[in-house]
Parts: C-alpha cells; sequence; structure tokens
C-alpha cells in the first residue's frame, strides 16, 4: 500500500544540520541532526559527520519533526478535477508541511471497491508528492444503505472506511460496520450529524444565525450521533474515529467514552479551533462549513480536548471549491474550506505562540497521533522508520494570498492574514518533496 | 451631497436611533404627496431604479414603485420568471449586467436571507433590502413604526407584542430591531417551535400564550403563518394554530384595554387572524400600507442623497 515507489538505494543522503529535533513518540526534544538514508531515519543526535555526497539542509532556528500526516481531506478527483485533483492536493499537501494525507471517499463515482481504491494510489505516485492513504465508503456509494467491500478495499490500499459528508444515519449500519471492520484493523470514521436535526442547516443554531436569518445546525445533531457512536463502539468493541468535532458538548462525551474504556479517537479541524461563529457575519460562505463554526465557548473546549489529548489529531477537512460556487448566496453556497496550506501558520500563530498549547503536543496531534490511530508509516523518527520528515520554522512570518496557492482551492477564511509559522522542507521516503524558497 | 444613510439600506439592525427617527420625520412631508391631485413630485428626475423582484410580491414592489414614481424616478421592473434568472444567471451576473447599464439603485426582493448584502458588496448603486430570505425587510419595519408612532403619538415605553413565526420571518426580525431602537417594548408570542432557541438574547419579553400577550400589549403585529410551515411539522394544524394562537374578537374584548392591530400581509384570514379583528376599528392594517409608500419616498429620497431638512421643499418642487 505504498503510495510512492520505493526510493531505491540510488538516492542520496539528506543531512538535516542543527534544528530542533522534536519527536514525541520517543520524548525527543533536543537541537542535533537528523541523517536519511535509502528511504530510512539512519541515526539522530549530536552533529553527525556529513557522509561524502550527502544533501545538507541547514535547519538552524527550525523544528525536525516526524511528517505530518492529514487523516481528512477533500482531493476532489475523480469527478470534479476542475475544483482539485490529486496531484494537486498532494503537492498543496507538500506545501503545508503534511507528507501524507488520507483521502475521503466522497468522490464521483464514490471510492467504494477495489478499483477506486487502486487508481486513486495510482494517481498519487504519479504526482510523486505526499503520500496519499485512500478512504474508502462505509456503504455502497455512500447511500447508506448496503456495506462496501472493505476487505478488498484494504487490501488494495484503503486505510480506513468513512461515509464522510454523508452521515452514517442508520444505528444498525453503524454497529455493523464497526464490527466487520475488526477483520482488517481499521477505523470507522463517522461525520456526526443527525440528518434531521440538521436538515436545511447552514450555520451554528444560536443567536447569530437568529440575527442573519439563516435556518441554523443546533450542537445536538453533532451530539447526538457522537453519544450513539460511542455507544456503539461499546456494544462492538470497534474503533470509531469521530471526524471534526466542534461542539462543547461533543468533548464531553468523547472524555466520558474515553474513560469507559470504548474505543473512540477523534479530530478536530484548525478552523474550528481558532474561529467562530461570528466569522459568518455579513454572509461570508468562507466561513460556512460542515459542522458550522460554533461559539466560543466550543472553541474553548476544544483547545481543552487537544490539550488534554481528549482530541487525538488536528486534521484540516481540506474541502476546495470552485471560486463561482461560493460567490453565491449564503443558503445556496457549499460548506468546506482549503485548509492544506494554511493548517500548521494557523495552529502555530493562534495555538502555540499565544501558550495556549505547546509545540511537543501540536506536533503529536499533527503527526504521532494519525500515524498510531491509523496504523499508518511514519509519526516517529526512531531509527530505521520511514524517512518521512516535516522541518518547519516556527517564526517565519507570511502572509496567506489564495492566488499563491498551490491547490487549485481558494476558499480560505484566512486570506490576508499574517501568520507566523511554515513548513521550509517535507520529506517523503527520504527525498526532499518540498522546499519553500522564501 | 450628505449621506446620512450611508450608501444601502440593507436592514434596521445596522441602524442608529437618530437614522431611523430622521426616515421617519422624512416620511411626514412626504404623505401629502400621495393625497394630491397630482401626485409627484421632482426629487429623483433622472434618476434610475431597478426594482429586482426575485420572490413573489404585491404589495411590496407596487408600494416601491409608486414611492420611486411619485418622485420622478425612471424604474424598470425585473422579476425572476421570464428573466435572465430564469436561465441560470447568478445574483452577480444580473446585478453587474444592470449596473453596466448605468442604474442608481436597485430594489431587491429576494428568498435567500444576505442577498442584498451580497448585492450591496459588489455594485456601486445604492441597494435597498426589500425583503431578503428570513432575515429583514426594513421598509416594512419603518413602515409599521410609523404607523405606531401616528397612532400613539410617542414610541417611547409602548408596548408591542409580535405574534405568530418569528422564526421565519423577516418582518419579525426589522419590527425587533426598530422597536427596542425606538425605545419601545417588544414581546413576542407563538408556538415555542416557531421561536428562534435564542429569542431572549434579543432583549424581547416571550409569551407562551396569546392570552397573556393581548393582557400586556397595547398593539399586536400579527404574522402572516405561511402554509408551508405544517408541512414542514412545525405546528399540528392551522386549525389548532387559529384555536390556540389566533387573534380573535373574543380574545380581545377579554382584556380590559384597547390593542391596536397590525399585520403585514397577505393575511391568511381565520388563521392567524379572524377577519372581524381585522376589518375590526382597532385594525389599522391599510394605514400600514399607505404609510408603507411615504416611508420608501423617504428612504429612496436619503439614500439618493437628499438633504432631509429640504424634504419638506423638495416635496413642492426644486423649483420651490
Amino acid at each position: 500500500m505504498t503510495a510512492r515507489a520505493p526510493s531505491g538505494a540510488a538516492s542520496r543522503d539528506v543531512l538535516l544540520r542543527g534544528g530542533r529535533i522534536l519527536d514525541p513518540s520517543q520524548g525527543i526534544d533536543e537541537t542535533g541532526d537528523v541523517l536519511l538514508r535509502n528511504g530510512v531515519v539512519e541515526a539522530h543526535g549530536r552533529s553527525l559527520g556529513t557522509p561524502d555526497d550527502a544533501d545538507v539542509i541547514d535547519c538552524g532556528g527550525a523544528i525536525i519533526a516526524p511528517g505530518f500526516i492529514d487523516v481528512h481531506c477533500h482531493l476532489r478527483e475523480p469527478g470534479r478535477e476542475d475544483v482539485e485533483t490529486i496531484a494537486t492536493g498532494a503537492r498543496a499537501a507538500a506545501a503545508g508541511g503534511f507528507t501524507a494525507v488520507c483521502a475521503m471517499p466522497n468522490t464521483e463515482p464514490v471510492t467504494d471497491n477495489q478499483a477506486a481504491v487502486g487508481f486513486i494510489l495510482r494517481q498519487a505516485m504519479r504526482a510523486g508528492a505526499a503520500r496519499v492513504y485512500p478512504i474508502g465508503a462505509i456503504s455502497l456509494g455512500q447511500r447508506g444503505e448496503q456495506m462496501a467491500e472493505f476487505g478488498e478495499m484494504v487490501g488494495a490500499g484503503a486505510v480506513a472506511v468513512s461515509d464522510d459528508g454523508k452521515p452514517v444515519a442508520s444505528a444498525h449500519l453503524m454497529r455493523t460496520a464497526l464490527e466487520y471492520a475488526q477483520s482488517f484493523g481499521i477505523p470507522v470514521i463517522d461525520h456526526c450529524e443527525e440528518p434531521t436535526l440538521a436538515s436545511g442547516g447552514a450555520m451554528n443554531e444560536g443567536i447569530v444565525s437568529a440575527r442573519l436569518g439563516v435556518k441554523g445546525i443546533p450542537a445536538e445533531a453533532e451530539e447526538v450521533m457522537v453519544a450513539r457512536d460511542i455507544l456503539l463502539a461499546r456494544l462492538t468493541g470497534g474503533h470509531v474515529h469521530l471526524a471534526h468535532m466542534s461542539t462543547r458538548g461533543s468533548v464531553e462525551l468523547i472524555r466520558w467514552g474515553k474513560a469507559q474504556g470504548v474505543s473512540v479517537t477523534a479530530e478536530v479541524t484548525p478552523h474550528h479551533l481558532t474561529l467562530t461563529e461570528n466569522a459568518c457575519e455579513g454572509y461570508d460562505t468562507h466561513a460556512k462549513m460542515n459542522p458550522p463554526l460554533r461559539t466560543a465557548e466550543d472553541l474553548e473546549a476544544l483547545r481543552d480536548g487537544v490539550r488534554d489529548g481528549t482530541i487525538d489529531v488536528i486534521a484540516t477537512d481540506h474541502a476546495p471549491h470552485h471560486y463561482d460556487a461560493k460567490e453565491r448566496e449564503f443558503a445556496d453556497a457549499p460548506f468546506g474550506i482549503v485548509g492544506l496550506e494554511t493548517a500548521l501558520g494557523v495552529l502555530l500563530t493562534d495555538l502555540v505562540h499565544t501558550g495556549i498549547i505547546d509545540l511537543p503536543v501540536l506536533v503529536d496531534r499533527l503527526a504521532c497521533a494519525p500515524a498510531r490511530l491509523f496504523h499508518l508509516p511514519g509519526g516517529s523518527l526512531a531509527r530505521g522508520t520511514p524517512a518521512h520528515v516535516t522541518v518547519f520554522d516556527p517564526n517565519l512570518e507570511w502572509s496567506v494570498d489564495p492566488a499563491a496557492f498551490v491547490s487549485k482551492g481558494r476558499n480560505t477564511p484566512y486570506a490576508d492574514r499574517l501568520l507566523r509559522g511554515r513548513a521550509i522542507v517535507t520529506i517523503v521516503d527520504g527525498q526532499v518533496i518540498h522546499r519553500f524558497e522564501g | 451631497m450628505t449621506r446620512t444613510l450611508g450608501k444601502d439600506l440593507l436592514g434596521l439592525e445596522p441602524l442608529s436611533t437618530e437614522q431611523i427617527r430622521l426616515i421617519l420625520d422624512t416620511a411626514e412631508p412626504f404623505k401629502e404627496v400621495s393625497e394630491r391631485q397630482i401626485k409627484k413630485v421632482p426629487a429623483l428626475r433622472g434618476m434610475t431604479i431597478v426594482n429586482l423582484f426575485f420572490e413573489a410580491s404585491t404589495r411590496t414592489r407596487i408600494s416601491f414603485e409608486f414611492a420611486e414614481k411619485r418622485l420622478s424616478a425612471d424604474t424598470v421592473n425585473v422579476g425572476s420568471s421570464g428573466s435572465s434568472v430564469q436561465k441560470g444567471e447568478t445574483l452577480v451576473d444580473t446585478a453587474r449586467n444592470l449596473e453596466a447599464m448605468r442604474i442608481n439603485m436597485v430594489v431587491i426582493r429576494h428568498s435567500a436571507s444576505g442577498a442584498a448584502h451580497f448585492l450591496a458588496d459588489r455594485i456601486e448603486s445604492n441597494v435597498i433590502n426589500a425583503g431578503d430570505g428570513t432575515h429583514e425587510h426594513p421598509t416594512q419595519g419603518l413602515l409599521d413604526l410609523l404607523t405606531l408612532r401616528d397612532h400613539f403619538r410617542t414610541l417611547e415605553g409602548r408596548r408591542v407584542c409580535i405574534v405568530g413565526d418569528v422564526l421565519h420571518s423577516r418582518v419579525a426580525r426589522s419590527n425587533i430591531w426598530g422597536l427596542t431602537k425606538m425605545g419601545v417594548e417588544v414581546a413576542v408570542c407563538g408556538p415555542r417551535s416557531l421561536l428562534p432557541k435564542d429569542i431572549g438574547e434579543f432583549g424581547v419579553r416571550v409569551f407562551k400564550r396569546i392570552d397573556e400577550a393581548i393582557e400586556w400589549a397595547e398593539a399586536l403585529n400579527v404574522l402572516r403563518l405561511q402554509l408551508e410551515r405544517m408541512q414542514a411539522g412545525y405546528i399540528p394544524s392551522l386549525r389548532e394554530y387559529n384555536r390556540v394562537f389566533g387573534v380573535t374578537r373574543e380574545r380581545l374584548e377579554r382584556a380590559d384595554h384597547e390593542v391596536l392591530i397590525m399585520h403585514p400581509g397577505p393575511m391568511n384570514r381565520g388563521v392567524e387572524i379572524d377577519s372581524d379583528v381585522a376589518d375590526g376599528e382597532q385594525s389599522v392594517i391599510l394605514d400600514q400600507v399607505t404609510n408603507g409608500v411615504a416611508v420608501r419616498m423617504a428612504v429612496l429620497y436619503l439614500l439618493a442623497g437628499g438633504r432631509p431638512d429640504l424634504a419638506d421643499a423638495a416635496k413642492g418642487g426644486s423649483e420651490r
């Protein structure tokens, strides 16, 4: 299930020199060098010698971390290649410091069979950028009826299943999926949204939606399903992974589930950690996403959840849309924003530099935890692990210019934001796939 | 030319008390124009106004058109059926095409909340919101204020209850903003399933029962109950709605004081309001309609840069 051709013995060594090595998987936080050879981490430590013929990359002032893995993004291919392709998405990921991404199956056609999974891997290999791990659908056509063939999809390289974008309305289907997935050791990801409560809603239900006259989606639409999924995980012993959590109640429910020993994990997006429903003022469609941006109280609870590990992973929910699609009336605009290229800068600026979470926690939620929960290569700089490495300068200042994105998507609420922190080198299998030329 | 209201009128929420009072005061001299034999003054002569009505409307569209014509503006009406909208043209393209024909103002009615904002951000012309989705209907709010002020002479401290489907009502929102800014005590009354969850944060009182609301209020603004609400499951039946929340003569007679009755129209007689109430002595529903033209003349005049202190002169003609 490799997304790229193995690098082979011919590749040159890479020496990352003089950076702050931050690897929460081993509890390492020290200044030194990291040597990558033959696609794996060969050594790390103080002042490693320079092998003949090695590419030396000066990492002074920068942080050397296990490669970031985005477990939730939408690459739109097949079906909407006008909006994003696997190649542009994988390159955007690399530019944002992600060495791998998991692609959600809500493409046209839906990724609900082994051939569709194979297509994604083949396109990703051609792109030669970040690795792409396909996520298969839970149900055929994401219709919420008949289960898709998990076994064959996993055999072809799928790393999880989800009907993302379409909540699994049937509790019976969710239960069965959680049971059946155990044969293949993959998590079942759910987009938690009770469809009849959320129906027609375009933003958080609250005082802002009431003022704007926009139909709201109550927090309870998410929480009802979070509670259900945790109970079904308890019933089945399966691993449920809850996508893009957005409410305080969800964090409390997950905390409860974990305390009960239920196999529940969860993710949150950078935007739910940094923006509230107030961003929808003036009917800004770049603040329209699902789940919607919630209240300041929810945002605080989500931050607490990231800090204490209730929320395991930070994932982007990268959702590119065509310019025209967002340039319209709020109720008619599609949900979602791009995130691959802004995630790290936003998280460093609003959460790390402000002292809300510390750097090792950030690296764990972006790199170590995703590898651990989804059983993916990387997530560590231990000797012998695949050389997927992200080097970032936490203090590099830059201003978000959507026109300069590698992604085809320009739909971001962070346009013109001044951010501090940016990936400078992204390495997959010991090969530099992106280098920021300031 | 001073712009006392800014470029657009998108809602009453962004307006100050002074701006609302200015519009109401400016409407006073314009009332008289409609009472003349020759109902025309030259205040907006040479200006071009497009009435962009993407949603069915009789009262509001005609009221705007009369207001424009009585101010001598040149007007064009565009509806969604039979226009390029039906061919799939986007709102922004429609607006840019209109603007390319060098117009001065757009009056827009649209089923999407925020449509007027969307347009105002993208074109240079003045934009007047004639009702956007479930957001605001500012000129309706203003004509309701003018009607209340006509009747009570002052607004400060009066008690007005808005009755019915507040959740889906742009009239309710504009009324709440306008009334509270003018110092009126505001309440709402309706089934809980048709009130916004956070209605209390609007600074209004909530009555669960219509009888309590009538007992408290000096005026009721009775909202239209749209028949779709029943199909969408917000209420069980129109019949029960009338029995529980309908404004009926029996209920009004039980109160120990007179209650002024307003309704933005179109009415569902026998549902939210009984005919003998709508047609009764306490009803000012047709006064609202008359005031609608004057208020809209005032808004058009002020947005066009007309000086409020000259409104009196303007109605007599620029020669005067």
